[in-house]
């Protein structure tokens, strides 16, 4: 712990408390290791990547996350060269491959079904990719016995496929596609075969490895919590086109739409017209909630906005607060979702609109303070709702 | 009650594994010993045309007489007389080289089929299976129009201006081939599509993605893959193409004779019951060579694993 100087000159083995100040986005000297040029890619009539641009640099955990069908799997495939672009390039390391043939890419893919060679058992299917470079068996043995070492599968060499849990089976498609030492590996929905328990436990240990290994990852995925756990940064995909491209938590508090507010997360969206904007806070006129203060925007004033928050932003009471202000709705609760650690209630306002409020249990009384049909009072703090102006 | 409801349970197990092995037992085991029991006897002219025959009323000492009256004969002048061997080369030389053909123009077609787009696949399926809605028997003389010395392969060729004089196609061994190789590439293609068509695109692109070309991907993965099916598909022509008679006869000539023929002859021509017998279970033992050899593969490769 003492050698914080040696670890941060050698990022492959900072672990320990680093991922916070990771940020080389933010730095407008770093050069990206993967570029996406304007890229642009249909099917027939489908649009499936449109004009997309897009940097991932080394070392980076990047996910894109949209619902099936948004291009995320497809510029995946753009990378791995699967896919040749209708237009744009696509850059590894300042050089361009778009014309280079998957087989002569340093990126090394884990296929959302595994794809491993059912005739090869678990170390032919990880030797695989390393015969292909024409090295001496000792060393493709070693490099092997050292990668299944590296996902705990020593002892398995023996076994088929077919011969595996899915667990064990992923993990042999993550040793196949680690052991050539990719410059980026592409993940494609890596985890959505396996339950929930065991998924939870791979997403840290795919981080761990990525710190161990000090490679580049660009995951795929339509699981947001998967992509939140993960990512360094997330790119959220819609018909084709990068929506939004951000941390976890700059995606979930700062959405940039309503789309990807209502995408990310559960969201109350109240519609508006700006009275006021500035660097103070916004205030919107809406029908359903009256006068709103939000957190600050550019909002011209006189237009059409949006106000999202979450509900674990809202309070909710069964007594009206005792200063009346704004941010102040009245309603009945509908419905609730009782989900151990936290319950949603969904509240019927009296104007017919239906909002979310979450709220931890912090008690344990079965029988829960507010009941259906009561009647309750929903606040929030001005800065809790984010202005969205699409 | 628990008790009763297991004993009927396992008297449901008893029936269904007893009905499989009736029906070996009566339609292949009980024809079996009639025939390895006539090929143990010697022709007479008498009805049936061999002795001796077990009269059951006679009791142990009939018993004693008929076995004594067996003997191995038959299979003796099987190995004396070149006739037979040449009659079992000739048989497994055109088995094996039919099977090479089969197997040479069976593999790119599957291979073709299933890189064919999926609207497609379904009719060159049925193109495949088509034949069969023909009688077999009026599709080789179909071919006997199409390879006569003014039939359509030689009206064709001579347009063509390909050959000047027509060539006779019929009563060669050519046309033992054509036949052979038409009639028995659906069994041929079949199994190689099955296996091909199981194969999961992705691991083209995984192979791919770990560093290997096109070409060689296809010698790594998907040969290994089709494997089972090229080895079903070739014991499929294999195995009937040795005792092949029909094709041999109407469309080959009359120098040599494939083993179908020799037994035919023999059956037929020589009313010799006893030695056609003795050919047809020296032909059975020869054709299950390979199939043993396969089984054995077969459960090498899945012991392997374990």
């Amino acid at each position: 712990m003492g050698s914080a100087d040696a670890n941060s000159a050698k990022p492959a083995n900072v672990r320990d408390r680093p991922r916070r100040k990771f940020a080389p986005w933010a730095d407008p000297a770093a050069r990206p290791l993967v570029r996406f040029e304007a890229i642009s890619k249909r099917f027939g009539e489908v649009s499936a990547v449109d004009n997309v641009t897009l940097d991932v640099f080394q070392g980076e955990f990047f996910a894109l996350l949209g619902p099936s069908g948004c291009g995320k799997t497809t510029l995946l495939r753009l990378l791995a060269g699967f896919e040749a672009p209708d237009a744009g390039r696509v850059l590894l390391d300042g050089e361009d491959i778009t014309a280079v043939p998957p087989h002569r890419r340093p990126v090394n893919m884990m296929f959302q079904t595994y794809a491993l060679f059912p005739h090869l058992n678990v170390a032919g299917n990880v030797a695989f990719g390393l015969r292909q470079e024409g090295l001496p068996k000792r060393e493709i043995a070693a490099r092997v016995a050292e990668m299944l070492d590296l996902v705990q599968l020593e002892g398995y060499e023996r076994r088929k496929p077919d011969q595996l849990s899915g667990g064990q089976r992923q993990r042999v498609a993550l040793a196949r596609a680690l052991v050539k030492r990719p410059r980026v590996l592409l993940l494609d929905e890596p985890l959505a075969a396996l339950d929930k328990k065991l998924r939870e436990e791979t997403q840290f240990e795919l981080l761990h490895l990525k710190d161990r290994l000090g490679l580049t990852f660009v995951i795929v995925t339509h699981d947001q919590e998967e992509a939140m756990t993960v990512a360094d940064r997330i790119g959220v995909m819609d018909r084709g086109q990068l929506v939004q491209v951000a941390t976890p938590p700059e995606i979930y508090e700062q959405p940039n739409s309503r789309w990807v507010a209502d995408f990310i997360g559960d969201v109350n969206l109240i519609e508006g017209r700006v009275i006021e904007a500035g660097p103070g806070g916004t205030t919107i006129e809406s029908d359903s909630a009256g006068t709103v203060r939000a957190a600050a925007s550019e909002a011209k004033p006189g237009s059409i906005v949006w106000v999202a928050f979450r509900p674990e932003k809202l309070r909710i009471a069964r007594e009206p607060p005792p200063s009346p202000g704004g941010n102040c709705v009245a309603g009945a609760v509908w419905d609730i979702g009782y989900l151990g650690d936290f319950s949603i209630y969904k509240v019927h306002l009296d104007n017919g609109v239906m909002m979310k409020a979450a709220a931890p249990n912090t008690t344990r009384l079965i029988e829960r303070p507010i009941g259906f049909d009561d009647r309750v009072w929903l606040t929030w703090a001005p800065d809790a709702g984010v202005v969205l102006t699409r | 009650m628990k008790g009763a409801l297991g004993q009927e349970r396992s008297w449901a197990r008893l029936f269904i594994v007893f009905v499989p092995y009736a029906w070996l037992a009566v339609f292949f085991l009980v024809p079996f010993v009639i025939v390895l029991k006539i090929s143990l006897s010697q022709t007479a002219i008498a009805q049936p045309p061999y002795v001796p025959v077990l009269d059951p009323a006679g009791g142990l000492a009939a018993l004693k007489e008929f076995l004594a009256g067996l003997s191995f004969e038959n299979y003796a002048l099987i190995a004396t007389d070149a006739i037979y061997l040449i009659s079992y080369l000739r048989s497994l030389e055109i088995a094996l080289l039919s099977t090479a053909i089969l197997l040479l123009i069976g593999f790119p077609l599957a291979y073709g089929m299933t890189r064919a787009p999926r609207r497609w696949q379904a009719v060159l399926f049925m193109l495949v299976v088509l034949p069969f809605w023909t009688s077999f028997l009026i599709r080789i003389y179909a071919w006997i129009n199409i390879l006569q010395r003014d039939g359509l392969l030689n009206q064709l060729l001579l347009a063509l201006r390909i050959v000047d004089t027509p060539p006779g196609w019929l009563s060669t061994d050519t046309a033992i081939y054509i036949g052979i190789v038409y009639s028995y590439l659906p069994f041929m293609v079949l199994p190689i599509y099955a296996a091909l068509e199981r194969m999961d695109e992705t691991l083209l692109e995984a192979a791919a993605d770990l560093g290997c070309p096109r070409w060689k991907a296809f010698w790594l993965v998907t040969l290994p893959l089709a494997l089972p099916g090229v080895i079903a598909g070739s014991l499929l022509c294999f195995i009937p193409i040795v005792g092949e008679f029909v094709i041999p006869d109407l469309l080959g000539g009359s120098e040599s004779m494939m083993i179908g023929q020799t037994l035919w002859t023999e059956f037929f021509t020589n009313k010799d019951w006893p030695v056609a017998s003795a050919v047809a279970m020296v032909l059975l033992c020869l054709l299950v060579v390979p199939l043993v050899i396969y089984q054995h593969l077969q459960t090498r490769e899945l012991g392997k694993g374990a």
